[in-house]
Formats: structure tokens, C-alpha cells, sequence
């Protein structure tokens, strides 16, 4: 806690989103006047600061122990070297050294860059193409925006086991579908070509329906007008998509790709812990399921931790990129 | 918040302008129509292929056809016998309740801090935490055990629950929201000499039903899905999730697919039936956590 008092007497102040424009000093009352301040306001700053205080004593204590501590702690215990009984020794950067010579960290820096530079575009052009059309009207619109947004509500367990039961080799439903086109002998599970490209597919079907909700909350704030206007211009369908729709879902895009990279990094776990243990021959070992491996499979802590670091590291410098780009996470969509 | 109603507008608009386009079988809604349920169809086929597969019996489980020649309820009877489903059922139900009530007391005091309260360091605060909103779980995951396990929460209810009740994104949500309620119920209040605790409990509260529901759906399933964490910290069985327990069961009973989806369509269930029954909250959730 005395961390974040600190912090509150370095801080700067008040936000600019609700009131009059202000002297960006905190502590004013509302409606009070910027500069001498009766006893009377001054009690009330007071009790609104204590206040505010106690209202963000359980969350603060609870991410600081929980959030906060663990950020630091995965940067240091990179440096240490840990057994399972949590003893430390300090081994400087022997971690990092070790990291840099291990081809299975690069092999699942690979993997992990394959995965998020495929996985990300084809989510953003699926969510889009299908958010364009569940925005139409039409009968049964309702109905299938559920249906394409269904598997998003499944855990990802249940989604790696009905995929591995759907994709078992030659006797599972997707070789018998495929057989007509001699794909039946085909292993997508098996081959270590395909295994990546299986799974991305299987992301794809399960989060394509988050980001369509989202891009179907963008289209619908682009005014009805601006199509009114383009059509009776004589635009084509094109036209309207690539000079309005496009240009005019910029926040929106700007967030999905975000927070897809962030969810892809992070994510994906589940899926490869269930479905293929990062084979076959390192196929899909992303480094989140490396990193775990490492951990708990083989107990080596620090290790597991100074690459979990790296990417902590880089996960925070885009969070604080975002933050800023945003202004505190409001996107500027020009108003 | 504003995104909503402005969706809405739109939406009433243009419908005022075209009378009920929608319902006219015109060939434009005919394809769409068509290309829309051919797409849904295929979007959720493997969801029922799983949910036929647990009724097939086990000569029947790689026929083609989707629905059961001779259904039988032989594999969730013996999914409920041979493993203590229903236990991990009450562990998930228990610890996503839990933390779903806590998470959004927490985040809702703190969001009200942030947003309606004018303190120094305000903005250093809603930084810091803003900053650790993309940092997730998986990512912090071994330094989160070695805090959980130095006080002495491995293998225990705690240790599930407390950890997974904070994340800056219940408080980023519910700030944007409090942002934007009008002054005046808050300022009424005061002159009536309301403390800010009866102000935020009686008050702001009861004005945020709407997204507080929303938020509850959403933890809700986000916990009843959380499998790395309870796999991680757990070893005791009688402490196993529905999700550590389907993959545990997966392990061993790998051959056995008529099982293994029966218990994968009992883990599913309950997700599909909120999804099901509240369809408009998870919704408005994602809406919400969008950029507005």
C-alpha cells in the first residue's frame, strides 16, 4: 500500500473527461472554485480522498499481491535458478544465456510468430466479413449471429476434445467428409506441416464470433446516412465498403488487432495442452506451453521463468503503447 | 455506454425509413438468408456432433449419421459412476460463484473511486492498473504460483478462488460506465447528507444493474471455463474443476469417445444454457469491453 500512497502524492491529478475544462491540479471539489478553498472544502477533500481510499483498499491490495508482485517477481526470478521446493539460488543471467542457446526457445519463438502472424489477420478478415453480414437484415439474422457466436462460450478443453474426436485419423468425421477428395489419409493432427495450421484453423472457429460482436458495435455506430448519401451517388457495394466501412471502423480494427495479439499470445494454452502437447516434434509448441513445460513438467523454474519474462516485458510495453495511443483506453475516434 | 443507445438509434432508423425490409422475401434476404444458415449450420456442427456422440452407444460412436440410430443415456450414467462428476460440478459452480460476487464488489468500489471521486494520484492509479489489463494469467503464471504457494494456498479453495478475483478489466469496464453517469443523483444525495459509501451502495449501484449483469455472465463463464490455474495449483481430486476433470478423465479413458463426450457435453452444458438464457448480457458485455 505505501507503494501506491506514494504514487498518489506524485500523481497528477484529476481526468478532463467529465466537467468544466480545469486547471488539471486534483483535489477541487466539483463545484468549487479553483482557488481559495473555504476550511469547509478543504474537510471535504479530505473525507473524498479518505474515501476513495477505502474504496480501492480491497482491489489494490488484491492486484498488488496477485497482479503486481508476480509482474516484478517473473522479471527477478529470471535471474534465479529455483527447485520444486522453491529454494533460490542466484545465478545472474546464466538463464537468458541459456535461453539464447536453446533451439526449442527458438523453435517456439518461431512457432509462437507462425501462429500470432497468420492467426490475427485471419481472425480480423473472418470476424469482419462475417460481422458485414450478420448486419444486414434478413430473416433469422438473430439466429445466426447465436450460431456463429456459439463456440465462444465453450470452454477450451470441451473445444480441443470435440476437435480431436472430429480430426481422428481416417475414421473421424472431417476424413470421411474429405474422402471424396482423396484427403481422407490425410493426419492434421499427426503431420507436423499441418498440426500448426489445424489448430489456427480451430482458433479461428472459436473466436471468430467475440470479434464479430465487436466489429457488428463499430458498423452500427458508422451512420446510416453516409450509405444513404453514397447510394444515391451511384456507388457500387465495394466502393461503399473500402471509402466508408473501412476507413470509418478504424478504432475499431485498431482495438481488435490489439487485443487479438494479446489474447493469442497468451492464449492458445488449453487448445495445444489438450490436443497435441506441442507436438507432434515441436509443431506446436507455443512459447506459453513451452514455458509451462519448462515449469512444471520439467521443474525448471527460473528458466521457465526468464522466458516467461521476455515476455512480460513485451506485453507491457505494448500495454503502455496502447495506453497511451488510447489516452486511457478511449480510442480516438475523432469526436 | 454511448454505444448502445447510438446502436440502437441507428437500428430503430433505418428500420423506420425501410417498413420491415427484413421480412420480406425478397431475393436479397433469400441469400443471405441462405449463406447465413448454411454458415451457422456448419459454425455449430461440432457442437452437436459432440452432443449426438455422447448419446451414441460405443459400436455406434464413428458412424456418419448425426442422430443416433439407438440413443442411449449409458454414457452419462456412467460418467456420473465412474468418476465424481457432480463433485467438480459443485467445485466449478462453487468457485466461479464466489468469485463473481467478490470481483464485482471489488471492481465496482474501485471502479466508483476512479470515476467519481476526485483525489490526487487518481490518474497514476488508473495507469498502473490500466497497465497490467493485458498482462494475463498464463503469461505471470509461475511467479502467481510461487506468491500463491508462499502463503500457503496450494491445493485449496482459496488458492482457486482468491487469485482469480482480481484483473483490471471488471475495473476498467465498470469506470468507463461510471464515467458516464449524470452528476445530479450523486449531488442530490450529498445535499441529503448521504455518506459515500450510502452513495456508492444505494445509489450508483442500483444504476448499474444492466452492466453488472452483463459482467456477472461473463466471470461467470470465464471461470467455469479457467482450466491452466486449477490445473496448476491443484492436486488434491476432491478439489478438481469440470475442466481439469474432462481432461484428466480424456486421459484416461482415451479410447472410450462415447464417454469422453458425454462428459465434455456435461461440462458444456451449462456455458450453452447461460449462453442460451443470457444471450442479450454477453452481448452487451463484449459490446462494453469495446472500445467505448
Amino acid at each position: 500500500m505505501s507503494e501506491r500512497t506514494q504514487q498518489d502524492l506524485a500523481g497528477q491529478g484529476t481526468t478532463v473527461r467529465r466537467g468544466p475544462p480545469q486547471s488539471p491540479r486534483g483535489g477541487g471539489t466539483r463545484a468549487a472554485p479553483p482557488r481559495g478553498k473555504s476550511s469547509n472544502a478543504r474537510s471535504r477533500e479530505k473525507r473524498e480522498r479518505r474515501a476513495a481510499l477505502l474504496f480501492l483498499l480491497p482491489d489494490s491490495l488484491g492486484l498488488f499481491t496477485f497482479v503486481f508482485i508476480p509482474m516484478v517477481l517473473a522479471i527477478a526470478l529470471g535471474f534465479f535458478s529455483m527447485d520444486g521446493f522453491g529454494n533460490l539460488s542466484f545465478i545472474g543471467v546464466d538463464n537468458f544465456i541459456r535461453m539464447a542457446n536453446d533451439p526449442q526457445f527458438w523453435q517456439s519463438v518461431r512457432v509462437t510468430l507462425v501462429y500470432l502472424f497468420v492467426l490475427v489477420p485471419a481472425i480480423f478478415v473472418v470476424a469482419l466479413a462475417l460481422a458485414l453480414l450478420v448486419q444486414q437484415k434478413f430473416p433469422g439474422v438473430g439466429a445466426v449471429r447465436s450460431a456463429l457466436f456459439a463456440p465462444y462460450v465453450i470452454s477450451l478443453v470441451v473445444v480441443g476434445l470435440i476437435w480431436q474426436f472430429m480430426l481422428s485419423d481416417r475414421v473421424g468425421v472431417i476424413s470421411r467428409m474429405l474422402a471424396p477428395f482423396g484427403l481422407q489419409d490425410v493426419s492434421w493432427l499427426g503431420n507436423p506441416q499441418l498440426t500448426l495450421g489445424t489448430i489456427i484453423f480451430i482458433c479461428v472457429w472459436f473466436q471468430m464470433g467475440y470479434y464479430m460482436i465487436i466489429f457488428l458495435a463499430g458498423l452500427q455506430d458508422i451512420p446510416a446516412e453516409y450509405y444513404e448519401a453514397a447510394r444515391i451517388d451511384g456507388t457500387t457495394a465495394w466502393q461503399r465498403l473500402t471509402r466508408i466501412t473501412l476507413p470509418l471502423l478504424g478504432p475499431t480494427s485498431f482495438f481488435v488487432l490489439i487485443t487479438a495479439t494479446i489474447a493469442v499470445i497468451t492464449g492458445g494454452f488449453d487448445l495445444i495442452y489438450i490436443m497435441t502437447g506441442g507436438g507432434p516434434a515441436g509443431a506446436t509448441s507455443l512459447l506459453i506451453f513451452y514455458i509451462y513445460e519448462q515449469a512444471f513438467l520439467f521443474g525448471e523454474y527460473g528458466y521457465a521463468a526468464a522466458i516467461g519474462s521476455t515476455l512480460i516485458v513485451v506485453l507491457m510495453l505494448w500495454s503502455l503503447l496502447l495506453f497511451k495511443l488510447t489516452r486511457g483506453g478511449r480510442v480516438n475516434d475523432g469526436s | 455506454m454511448a454505444l448502445d443507445t447510438r446502436a440502437t438509434n441507428s437500428t430503430t432508423g433505418s428500420a423506420r425509413r425501410r417498413p420491415r425490409a427484413d421480412r420480406k422475401w425478397t431475393r436479397r434476404n433469400i441469400v443471405l438468408l441462405t449463406v447465413g444458415t448454411v454458415l451457422g449450420l456448419l459454425t455449430i456442427f461440432p457442437l452437436l456432433w459432440m452432443v449426438s456422440g455422447a448419446f451414441k452407444p460405443e459400436d455406434e460412436i464413428w458412424n456418419m449419421s448425426l442422430l443416433p440410430s439407438s440413443p442411449t443415456l449409458d454414457n452419462f450414467i456412467y460418467v456420473f459412476t465412474e468418476v465424481p462428476f457432480l463433485r467438480y460440478m459443485f467445485n466449478s459452480f462453487f468457485v466461479s460463484a464466489v468469485v463473481t460476487v467478490a470481483a464485482l464488489l471489488f471492481h465496482s468500489m474501485a471502479a466508483y473511486a476512479l470515476a467519481r471521486l476526485k483525489f490526487r494520484g487518481r490518474e497514476t492509479i488508473f495507469m498502473v492498473i490500466f497497465s497490467t489489463l493485458l498482462v494475463s494469467l498464463p503469461v505471470v503464471l509461475i511467479p502467481t504460483f510461487v506468491v500463491v504457494r508462499t502463503l500457503g494456498l496450494l491445493d485449496s479453495y482459496a488458492g482457486l478462488i482468491i487469485p482469480m478475483i482480481f484483473n483490471a478489466f471488471g475495473i476498467f469496464l465498470l469506470r468507463q460506465f461510471y464515467l458516464g453517469l449524470p452528476d445530479e443523483l450523486e449531488e442530490a444525495a450529498m445535499i441529503d447528507g448521504a455518506g459515500y459509501w450510502r452513495i456508492f451502495w444505494n445509489v450508483v449501484l442500483p444504476l448499474s444493474k444492466p452492466i453488472l449483469s452483463a459482467l456477472a455472465v461473463f466471470f461467470f463463464l470465464a471461470n467455469w471455463n479457467s482450466f491452466i490455474w486449477p490445473l496448476t495449483i491443484t492436486a488434491n481430486p476432491d478439489l478438481r474443476v469440470v475442466q481439469v476433470g474432462i481432461a484428466t478423465f480424456q486421459q484416461q479413458y482415451a479410447a472410450n469417445w462415447n464417454y469422453v463426450l458425454a462428459a465434455a457435453t456435461v461440462a458444456a452444458a451449462p456455458t450453452l444454457l447461460m449462453f442460451f438464457f443470457f444471450q442479450k448480457q454477453i452481448v452487451a458485455s463484449i459490446k462494453t469491453s469495446g472500445i467505448k
